[in-house]
């Protein structure tokens, strides 16, 4: 099957212990976690777990199914980028030498929409975000200057629907909840 | 105000709990000082070995339906419960564990007995929490029977720090009815059920493959009811068994890696395969392309996240059997598959000329295992539970034993776990003591939790254990013989006097080895009020027909030597 980039978002409670739960299905199946950001969704007390890893559709729906499968988890959707609009955001570091003695940087920060957030008399801090090629792109050009440091986030994304799409989901969940206390 | 320990005894009152297994320790005595007090309430089981005791919580649960509690304490003790754990969780099978844990300001910094049983536990768990404050027990407690009970049961871990035991708290009970996050029945989908229904109606060989789902659903008659009306022949899986009897004319015997030819051989015939609440397990599928590749295949499931996980099928049911069953029931015409059900019977009598009457009327004098398992299956009673260990005697058990909803016939499916046949059917004795109940074990099986004699003899439980001795580690040395050319790495065994071991421990014991003597031997053995051990010296170099090598087609059986 054919490989490629996959996004996972994952809706659970606030629970602790709960990351391990996500990664351990991963490990299971020998797939490598590419990027993972954890994060608070639009909706109240549900945290949002973004996930990228390579691999193909088959495993990845298994993947998806098996985190669900865990009690504190809402629900799990796995992605293709044509289906997302999706972030990185990067910090470079420079000295701040190079900085004013070449103009090469300047040029680079205008070309990639990139922007300068601290200068010091050592260092200056360029911030970047995109997708990854982009960000990897101002990497390479900004190699020959010497790059001091470098950090790239994980992936954020969110879907082209118009609402969280766990929200549909805690619907039906509220009217069996109404539905087991009437049976009380 | 009371104690956590004190309220960790309320909860269970409320949820019903007859009997505890376990084994206390450091950091879980504030509960089981507590415990003291509820002597009365509760049948406290103290095994030899915190793995003695989850099995034995397990053969309780199998029998009983409903969730086994252990309770042990911290470190060694939570590490020793793992491997039960993690076969419950293969094999569905409720259990309420508690752990004891350091207090909360020691957590993280090695101190004594302690361990990170979440981050251990929660791979083979179906839901694993640290308690640390006395207030959360109760949520936490109510949250765990509900877990380990509701959809597709398994076990769950409380672990629970010191504190939270002796802290006091104002103890209200609220049993769990709903978590958010947590589906346990889902909604069968309509249109799948057309689908499923469609199939079936037009369906000429259908054949319906039954797992322990069915058992678990309590949905035995709406599955007779279905299978009836349609007039599908049934096979189960090893974890099926007891839901069929023998006779029923629809039941076509077990399928997978040891069970009969005729379904295993009709897997690769039928136009439409029914799962019903199984999972293709790779001994039941042997090579996954070649399984069913000619069939449409249906599968009735509770748990989503097993709906194509081995095999593709072309419609899913997400649902408890007991509500998609009936359900399809209605959608299905009455049919009549005579020629088809007829078929099954040329495979029937292979298996019996060229494997069973063999086995049964071996040429050799030394016993055969199946000649064993015919004679108890035969003598005992007709409310028994035979608990298996893992292994030859396990498949033979299987074959021999004629299982059905009153005979129940146990084992540890999923995980294989040997040393779990003997504990577990401590265990079982008390979930269902109306039952006669045997556990059948190998002698290497019986060696890994033997200490278990201890707990018979303490509270003189009427447990019949059957050790087939056959100085080997049995099915690795078939593997051996068959496939590694008769290497025999390690599989040789020298066994200590049984007899002897069981006089130790003042429980009555015969050995046998003689043909004309293994009937009387094992009317003694049914007959006897309370534990008895009966060792049979078995042939050595037995071994289990039919077999599928594993990852082969299931249309390559071997039945015997001379055909391999």
């Amino acid at each position: 099957m054919e490989k490629k980039l996959y996004t996972v978002t994952v809706y659970s409670e606030n629970q602790v212990g709960l990351l391990n739960q996500v990664t351990i299905v991963f490990t299971r199946r020998q797939v490598n976690i590419e990027s993972l950001t954890v994060s608070r969704s639009a909706i109240p007390g549900v945290h949002k777990f973004t996930i990228t890893a390579e691999t193909d559709e088959d495993t990845i729906s298994k993947i998806v199914r098996q985190i669900e499968r865990r009690i504190d988890i809402l629900k799990a959707f796995y992605y293709t980028d044509d289906e997302i609009i999706f972030q990185e955001v990067a910090l470079y570091k420079v000295s701040t030498e190079t900085l004013l003695d070449n103009n090469e940087v300047e040029k680079m920060v205008r070309k990639y929409n990139a922007r300068i957030l601290e200068v010091t008399r050592d260092y200056s801090v360029i911030e970047q975000s995109g997708h990854t090629e982009e960000i990897e792109a101002l990497y390479e050009e900004l190699k020959p200057s010497g790059i001091l440091q470098f950090v790239r986030s994980g992936r954020v994304a969110i879907t082209k629907s118009i609402e969280e799409k766990v929200s549909a989901f805690l619907e039906e969940v509220e009217a069996r909840r109404c539905g087991s206390e009437e049976m009380l | 105000m009371i104690s956590g320990a004190e309220a960790l005894m309320r909860c269970f009152k409320e949820e019903k709990v007859d009997t505890i297994f376990g084994y206390p320790g450091g950091f879980i005595i504030p509960a089981f000082d507590a415990l003291y007090s509820y002597q009365d309430v509760f049948k406290f089981i103290l095994t030899r070995h915190e793995q003695g005791a989850i099995h034995a919580a397990q053969g309780y649960a199998r029998v009983s339906g409903k969730p086994g509690l252990v309770m042990v304490t911290s470190g060694p003790a939570a590490t020793n419960i793992v491997t039960g754990a993690a076969d419950a969780m293969m094999d569905s099978t409720p259990l309420v564990i508690i752990t004891g844990q350091s207090t909360v300001a020691q957590l993280g910094t090695d101190s004594f007995q302690e361990t990170d049983v979440i981050g251990i536990t929660q791979p083979v768990t179906k839901w694993s929490y640290q308690v640390r404050r006395a207030e959360d027990l109760p949520w936490a407690v109510a949250r765990a029977f509900y877990i380990a009970r509701e959809g597709r049961p398994g076990p769950v871990v409380l672990d629970i720090s010191k504190d939270a035991q002796v802290q006091m708290l104002d103890f209200h009970y609220e049993p769990c009815r709903f978590i958010r996050s947590y589906q346990p029945y889902p909604q069968p989908d309509t249109s799948a059920m057309r689908e499923a229904a469609a199939l079936i109606n037009a369906a000429e060989r259908p054949l319906a493959v039954v797992g322990q789902g069915v058992q678990l659903g309590h949905a035995i008659q709406e599955l007779y009811a279905f299978l009836e009306k349609a007039d599908i022949p049934a096979a189960s899986t090893l974890m099926g068994l007891s839901i069929m009897d023998e006779n029923y004319p629809l039941n076509m015997g077990m399928v997978g890696m040891h069970g009969n030819v005729a379904p295993n051989r009709q897997t690769n015939a039928c136009d439409v395969l029914i799962a019903i609440g199984m999972r293709f397990s790779d001994r039941v599928t042997g090579n996954i392309q070649s399984y069913a590749p000619q069939a449409k295949i249906i599968h009735l499931d509770i748990d989503p996240s097993e709906i194509n996980k081995n095999v593709k099928v072309d419609v899913a049911i997400v649902a408890d059997v007991k509500t998609s069953l009936p359900a399809l029931t209605a959608l299905v015409n009455k049919a009549k598959h005579q020629d088809w059900i007829a078929s099954f019977a040329p495979y029937r009598q292979q298996e019996y000329d060229e494997v069973i009457s063999k086995d049964l009327h071996p040429q050799h004098t030394a016993l055969s295992m199946a000649e064993v398992l015919k004679c108890l299956s035969d003598t005992s009673g007709e409310k028994a539970t035979l608990v298996a260990d893992v292994g030859q005697n396990q498949m033979i058990s299987a074959r021999y034993f004629s299982a059905s909803p009153q005979r129940q016939f146990i084992a540890s499916g999923g995980l294989g776990t040997m040393g779990f046949g003997f504990p577990a059917a401590i265990g079982a004795a008390l979930g269902n003591p109306e039952a006669e109940t045997y556990a059948v074990c190998g002698d290497g099986g019986i060696q890994m939790t033997i200490q278990e004699l201890g707990t018979i003899l303490q509270y003189q439980m009427p447990v019949k254990l059957i050790i087939l001795n056959n100085s080997y580690l049995g099915m690795v040395r078939q593997w051996q013989e068959l496939f590694w050319q008769e290497r025999y790495s390690s599989t040789p065994m020298v066994n200590p006097d049984f007899v002897k071991i069981a006089q130790a421990y003042g429980i009555a014991a015969a050995s046998v080895e003689k043909r004309e003597n293994l009937q009387a031997a094992i009317q003694e053995m049914v007959a006897h009020q309370g534990p008895y051990l009966l060792e049979v010296k078995v042939e050595q170099h037995g071994l289990v027909y039919p077999m599928i090598p594993a990852g082969s087609p299931i249309s390559h059986i071997i039945l015997g030597k001379d055909k391999a």
